[in-house]
């Protein structure tokens, strides 16, 4: 009988405490031992890795790990363990139309990503909770029963912060009052303010701009991911982002993360470099689209998360559908160690040729 | 119903409303001339370079071609086409419209076309020369009979058009198919409708072995362009490979011919990184799906290929794109019998004799395969195409005794 890989004691360690090469070591042990627990619990994962037969016995490195694709969890239930363990599943956002993964979550698994996202938190904001701004709606997290990716991840974040307030109203417009009483009762103080990279732009970034109106938030931290696609699609970058929301609110500190559904608790954080680095809980690896060898680094690729947290389901090695960079490894200059990387986007969907498909959506 | 005020774009040819449905017999001079003269102008463009799938309907419809196709047709009755065609054509094969439209009007018919809303650059090149010639007094009976006509997704429209046509050419699957047969027609409105369809390819290994550096170059460049060209989305791309021979010459025949094929790839374009993840992602549904044996993929991940011990039935509903092959060695063709059904459309071969797959077809009386042509012919369109003498069909036979 195999037991159960158990990374609790893993909440000793600070976020980023360790150099690559220790780092290194601790993941693919941590990994490996989640691979076969996998293999063990999950029929359709050991398929996979049984037609893809790897040598487990011969893994050295991280990158060795076998990885599956993240857009498996749209298709199929992927779990390791039995229904009566599920606790909650999360779903992801998915735009309109597409299928939506699901993450099936036990115990252990929800309750190491919270007390890892601690962790990473506590790292940036200190572990004093803080008067908190939510750039969004309050309707989103109303449906308690249902886990959308935007509303759990609102949840989760309000457990580091409160007074927890939210900045737009029922129709997504800006709630002017809720925002002054909220900066009247925290005069002085500092502030965590949290939202989704777009609705943060769309719904409170360009209406400000729009009415010409300012607001006090010198002494904020904004927290903010989700994703660039849309904005891309914009022209809007993370330097525009960044810029138009100091001249309109003042914000000095804005943090980007990057994290998934699939992975829930092991963010990446953007340092005041602009560079993201992934906590000692989490890896990334840059892989060759095609070959799937590793990129070096520098180059851009396609982006494999690994993570220790998911053990309820066979989710620590994902292929995502972002492509991105490695940067370099132990000498950013803010200090973090470990590995650190930019984001560049989503793969582009390419065109369908072939013969179906007269009628096209307009 | 009003034709006149329906919402469509003329692309070229007559307004909905001036077509007359004055039909011709099958092969008529006026049409032959008028596609040899499109054919004449579309191999003189610039344009041709750029787009091989231009040249190819260009070269089709020359003169000498279809007088080769006039003298095969069927003589012993007299003919004429049945008078309004209507077609539907796809949206992702840039020039199937213009082949659809050859038909239609080699049958005899007056043809109405429905062009994709894709916008592509060969349709645009396509489109500029026929309408050049039908403004020529030279075709006025020909412009009278046509109609090239672009609207965005519109069941009312196509409805409208549905129900003054003597027959539908529906182009674009099963779905597209199945939605417009509900839609009304004439009681005698005859449908050709290209439905969902499957291909595989059967190779003989003893002659991949043997050929000459010439012939092995002809059936990479012939197998690639069946696959690649449309991206394996084609319903007559193959996407089952099956092995005639021994073990040990099947063995190096399948070194040699899938190293020549990733080596010939080596020499195209990348491919779109977002194709690499949908096969890895198909690789992993197989493998929860069926029960393979064994996968390879090549170096730079153009293919991908996942060897079966058995074909399970229902294989066809398992494609893959973009180079995702299923392999598995069937000497008796035992397991190709069991699993053809209608779906099945295409079998290209190389090394063997045809006669063993049609003989196999009709001995058992299997409802699948219309087309067993050599591997690099898959693509090639002609008056006949998934089971259709197209000509016969769109034309109606006056008897006289």
């Amino acid at each position: 009988m195999i037991t159960a890989p158990d990374f609790t004691d893993w909440l000793e360690l600070r976020p980023f405490q360790f150099g690559s090469d220790q780092k290194e070591i601790m993941m693919k042990d941590a990994l490996l031992a989640l691979t076969q627990w996998h293999q063990s619990f999950c029929s359709e994962y050991k398929k996979i890795i049984d037609l893809f037969d790897v040598d487990l016995n011969n893994i050295r490195r991280v990158e060795d790990i076998p990885f599956i694709p993240v857009r498996l969890f749209k298709e199929f239930d992927l779990r390791s363990i039995s229904s009566d363990e599920i606790f909650k599943t999360m779903t992801s956002s998915g735009t309109s139309g597409q299928e939506v993964s699901k993450i099936h979550l036990d115990r252990y698994t929800a309750s190491l990503q919270t007390k890892i996202l601690s962790k990473i938190m506590a790292d940036l904001l200190g572990s004093k909770r803080l008067p908190m701004l939510v750039i969004d709606s309050p309707n989103v997290v109303k449906n308690r029963r249902s886990f959308s990716a935007r509303g759990a991840g609102i949840l989760g974040f309000s457990m580091f912060g409160q007074d927890v307030t939210y900045a737009l109203d029922e129709v997504m417009a800006i709630d002017w009052k809720a925002i002054t009483d909220f900066l009247a009762r925290h005069t002085g103080e500092p502030i965590f303010v949290f939202g989704f990279t777009f609705m943060i732009w769309q719904y409170f970034v360009l209406p400000l701009v729009r009415e010409n109106k300012t607001l006090s938030l010198e002494n904020a931290i904004l927290l903010h991911g989700g994703g660039w696609k849309k904005l891309s699609e914009q022209a809007v970058g993370n330097e525009t982002f960044k810029s138009t929301l100091r001249n309109q609110t003042g914000l000095k500190k804005v943090v980007n993360y990057y994290g998934m559904v699939e992975q829930t608790g092991s963010i990446a954080i953007e340092c005041d470099q602009g560079n993201l680095h992934v906590p000692i809980y989490s890896d990334v690896v840059v892989r060759e689209p095609g070959s799937f060898a590793v990129a070096k680094n520098g180059e851009e690729g396609i982006i494999e998360t690994l993570s220790i947290l998911p053990r309820s389901y066979p989710g620590h090695a994902l292929l995502t559908e972002d492509l991105g960079v490695i940067l370099g490894k132990d000498d950013c200059p803010c200090g973090r160690l470990g590995k650190y990387f930019r984001v560049n986007g989503r793969l582009a969907k390419a065109e369908i040729r072939g013969c179906s498909d007269t009628h096209e959506s307009s | 119903m009003n034709l006149a005020s329906l919402p469509v774009e003329l692309l070229a040819g007559s307004s909905l409303h001036k077509i007359q449905a004055q039909t011709l017999p099958p092969y008529s001079e006026e049409a032959i001339r008028f596609l040899a003269e499109v054919s004449s102008r579309l191999l003189k463009s610039p344009e041709i370079r750029e787009y091989p799938d231009i040249a190819g309907f260009g070269y089709w419809c020359r003169r000498a071609n279809l007088s080769k196709l006039a003298l095969a047709f069927d003589k012993k009755y007299t003919r004429l086409g049945r008078g309004l065609a209507f077609h539907i054509a796809p949206a992702n094969v840039p020039v199937n419209f213009a082949f659809s439209f050859a038909f239609g009007l080699l049958a005899g018919n007056a043809n109405i076309v429905r062009v994709s809303s894709a916008k592509h650059p060969q349709a645009t090149v396509i489109l500029r020369a026929m309408q050049e010639l039908l403004e020529l007094s030279d075709h006025a009976r020909i412009r009278r009979m046509t109609s090239f006509v672009r609207f965005p997704r519109d069941d009312e429209i196509t409805k409208a058009l549905s129900g003054i046509s003597d027959a539908r050419i529906i182009w674009g699957g099963d779905a597209t198919v199945n939605r417009i047969r509900t839609m009304k027609t004439k009681a005698r409105c005859v449908d050709v409708c290209f439905a969902d369809r499957y291909s595989v390819s059967l190779l003989g290994a003893d002659a991949i072995c043997d050929a000459d550096a010439e012939s092995f170059s002809r059936l990479i460049v012939g197998f690639y362009n069946d696959v690649f060209l449309l991206d394996q989305n084609a319903c007559s791309s193959p996407h089952l490979v099956l092995w005639m021979g021994n073990e040990e010459n099947i063995h190096s025949a399948k070194a040699r011919f899938w190293d020549g094929l990733s080596e010939y790839l080596d020499t195209k374009l990348e491919e779109p990184a977002i194709h690499s993840v949908d096969k890895f992602t198909h690789l992993c549904r197989t493998a929860i799906w069926l029960q393979p044996i064994n996968q390879n993929r090549s170096q730079s991940g153009r293919i991908y290929r996942v060897e079966l011990e058995q074909l399970p039935v229902g294989i066809e509903n398992f494609r893959g794109q973009h180079g995702f092959f299923f392999e598995t060695t069937d000497n008796d063709l035992q397991m190709l019998t069991a699993i053809l059904n209608a779906r099945y459309q295409t079998l290209t071969y190389y090394g063997l004799d045809p006669q063993i797959v049609t003989r196999l077809v009709v001995e058992n009386g299997l409802q699948g395969l219309d087309r067993v042509v050599p591997v690099g012919m898959a693509l090639d369109i002609s008056t006949v195409w998934d089971g259709y003498d197209l000509i016969g069909t769109l034309s109606r036979l006056i008897q006289k005794i």
